[in-house]
């Protein structure tokens, strides 16, 4: 029995900065994280495994070779293994082509009972890759999972994070979730996990290994085009209100009931 | 083989002047043997190098099958899907209802909604005043509250019958699980969480801007060859439309056999357990709290002031990590996107994780007495104080006057 996470490797953000001379962002020294939720999803799979007392956790990520970090660092935490989805013909997939790949990956790993995906990705925040990869594998889904409140290995019942609270939703295995950061604490890698890290096998797998139809992946099975990249205009230049804290206050009091009144 | 490349550079037009390396927004061109080559690990296809090359030496391949224009066009109207829970429309449909008779007006087509639930016929004169021409109305005690199978068969059948040109719907939790699905089923293009939403007047296409890596840039993307084209539009950044209760409009109900409405996972309660009564992501005014707010107890006095302005309670990651106060109020990359009018930061330094997650509020006031706080950089209006001088007295002032 398989337990998949999918991760993606993103720019840390906190780094991204626009040069406002060219307006351009600014690569330089910005190092490579895991997305931030899908650390939540690597180590909800791990206590899976533990709960279940059995199961493979077998990680996966689609990106450029240097993505392999990523799984390294997966498998330090405790992952059994990864699989690498890399090949040009990738390039310039939207949400529906990297979806219907890493579903491709995953039917060619097979015995899959439960997926995890974070809730988005920090570079591209679209949140639509778990519930497209629930669609093209024809499995339920659980969107925001905030906690599993129990699970064996046909069903599950879990709490779905809302706006206002949260859902608790039960769902028969083999199921996708994409999980928040509500869920879990992820874990740090131990040296043994370093140790096998280093030494791990990643397998790289082809548009080819995939058996995907070509008209589905990359450029071509991209229904969307970014047809125009730009910086949002600045905030205005902000107003400094000066004085003790009454008059301040005073101030604002005033500004603000302007706004809501009027 | 080059040929089949998603983009490349034809060496005999590049003159190696460099100027498609400055424009790239993601460092993915660099010179070799003073010719331009792109690293396809880096480039997300944006078309900046395209436009920038005076000598068009950089082309992005043209898809190999493009349907016929005459498929396309037997799509039309513009559609909105009216989220409900416990029977209420949400408000975020009447912003999508506002910005799609802008689209269907300019379009020249119809402007329609979906509204699945039970017993939910009393809501359609409210959207036909609204904005509505038609109102598609599926009604059944299965799809009372929201779930992802029966959802996701009907919107997609609905859509494969009616056949519209563009489908918006909430960026919320129900409308990105959705929506996602429905796309992938009706094999279309979908756009997240979109700040931006119009029509090229030549192409008569959707063109769809949202932020993208926190907001730090806006992408604007298009669905050329695909029907319909699909947006999730964030909340609280269109304005909501204002009922006209003289309009007229038409509802249409659509029924489906049994097994459409049945579900894989069974949805067995709906808690509800926001502190505050106001919800974060609808709120008008949020007024959150740092680090600076110092202790649990202190917290009150942001409640407090929330209380008097009938605002919603935020907080900072920190806030949430020393548990002063539950993460579904937590306002940032990890937690949630807010928009709201006012956006009143107590004790919060405002690092870029925050920021993400509030900084496209109308106005920002930020109180924090590190006059070097990244927080000021964003605030339309700072005040450099101690929060627990300034609060009360702004909590008195509102008291006063607002009651
Ligand atoms: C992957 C990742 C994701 C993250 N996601 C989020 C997120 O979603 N949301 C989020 O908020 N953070 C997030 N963070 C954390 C973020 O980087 C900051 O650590 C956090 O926002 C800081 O919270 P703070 O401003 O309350 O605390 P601090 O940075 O400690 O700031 C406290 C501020 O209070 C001021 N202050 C102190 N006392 C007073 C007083 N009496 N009166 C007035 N001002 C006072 C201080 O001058 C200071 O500026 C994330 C971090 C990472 C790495
Ligand atoms: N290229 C990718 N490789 C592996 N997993 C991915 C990839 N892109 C997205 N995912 C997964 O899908 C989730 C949602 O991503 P997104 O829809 O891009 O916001 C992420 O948290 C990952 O779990």
């Amino acid at each position: 029995m398989k337990i998949i996470v999918l991760i993606k490797q993103v720019p840390d953000t906190t780094d991204v900065k626009i040069a406002p001379e060219t307006n351009t962002l600014i690569r330089d020294g910005v190092e490579s994280i895991i997305n931030p939720f899908d650390m939540y999803a690597i180590e909800e799979a791990l206590r899976v495994r533990e709960t279940l007392g059995e199961g493979e956790v077998i990680v996966v990520s689609m990106g450029p070779p240097q993505a392999e970090e990523a799984l390294r660092e997966a498998i330090s935490m405790g992952c059994d293994s990864a699989i690498l989805l890399s090949d040009r013909k990738f390039a310039g997939s939207d949400t529906w082509a990297t979806s219907y790949t890493l579903s491709q990956a995953i039917k060619k790993v097979g015995d899959h009972r439960v997926i995890f995906c974070g809730k988005q990705a920090s570079d591209g925040d679209t949140a639509q890759v778990g519930p497209g990869i629930s669609m093209h594998l024809d499995i339920p889904q659980v969107t925001y999972v905030k906690k599993i409140e129990k699970i064996d290995g046909k069903s599950a019942t879990v709490e779905r994070m809302t706006e206002e609270g949260y859902d608790i939703v039960e769902t028969p295995l083999p199921a996708i979730f994409t999980v928040v950061k509500e869920i879990n604490e992820p874990r740090l890698p131990s040296l043994k996990g370093k140790m096998k890290a280093k030494k791990a096998e990643i397998p790289v797998w082809t548009a080819e290994e995939l058996t995907c139809d070509e008209n589905k992946i990359g450029l071509d099975g991209s229904p969307t085009r970014v047809v125009k990249i730009f910086t949002p205009p600045p905030r205005e230049g902000g107003q400094l209100l000066k004085g003790e804290p009454a008059e301040t206050a005073g101030e604002l009091a005033g500004i603000l009931k302007g706004l809501i009144i009027g | 083989m080059a040929e089949k490349e998603a983009i490349r550079v034809i060496d005999e037009k590049c003159t190696g002047c460099t100027l498609c390396v400055k424009f790239c927004p993601f460092g993915a061109i660099s010179m070799s043997g003073k010719k331009a080559v792109i690293d396809l690990a880096k480039c997300t296809l944006c078309g900046a190098c395209v436009e920038s090359c005076k000598f068009d030496a950089i082309v992005i391949r043209e898809k190999e099958e493009k349907p016929a224009k005459a498929a396309l066009s037997s799509y039309k109207d513009v559609w909105v899907f009216c989220e409900q829970k416990k029977s209420g429309v949400q408000s975020v449909a009447f912003e999508l209802l506002s910005k799609g008779r802008e689209l269907a007006d300019k379009l020249g087509v119809d402007l329609c909604c979906v509204l699945l639930g039970d017993s939910m016929e009393e809501a359609c004169g409210d959207l036909i005043a609204r904005g509505a021409d038609k109102v598609y109305l599926v009604d059944s005690p299965k799809l009372k509250a929201y779930q992802d199978d029966p959802y996701t068969r009907v919107l997609t059948k609905l859509i494969a019958k009616h056949k519209p040109e563009i489908v918006l719907c909430g960026a919320t939790t129900i409308g990105r699980s959705l929506i996602s699905r429905v796309a992938v089923a009706l094999e279309t293009g979908l756009t997240a969480d979109c700040t931006g939403l119009d029509i090229d007047p030549e192409e008569k296409i959707l063109l769809q801007t949202r932020p993208a890596f926190g907001g730090n840039i806006m992408a604007t993307i298009i669905s050329p060859d695909h029907r319909p084209q699909m947006a999730t539009v964030r909340h609280k950044v269109m304005k909501e439309a204002v009922p006209d209760p003289g309009r007229k409009g038409r509802v249409i109900k659509e029924e489906f056999p049994e097994d459409v409405y049945m579900s894989r996972s069974k949805l067995i309660d709906i808690v509800e357990e926001l502190e505050e009564t106001v919800n974060l992501a609808e709120a008008d005014i949020i007024v959150s709290g740092g680090r600076g707010v110092g202790s649990k107890e202190n917290f009150g006095i942001i409640r407090e002031l929330a209380l008097s302005l009938n605002a919603a309670v935020g907080a900072s990651r920190s806030a949430v990590d020393a548990d002063w106060i539950p993460y579904s109020h937590q306002v940032g990359q990890t937690g949630k996107t807010v928009c709201p009018k006012v956006y009143i930061a107590c004790g919060i330094s405002g690092q870029i994780q925050h920021l993400i997650g509030m900084k496209s509020s109308d106005v920002i006031v930020a109180i924090n007495k590190d006059p070097e706080a990244p927080i000021f950089s964003v605030a339309t209006y700072g005040i450099i104080d101690d929060l627990f001088k300034v609060l009360p007295i702004l909590t008195e002032k509102f008291n006063q006057t607002l009651s």
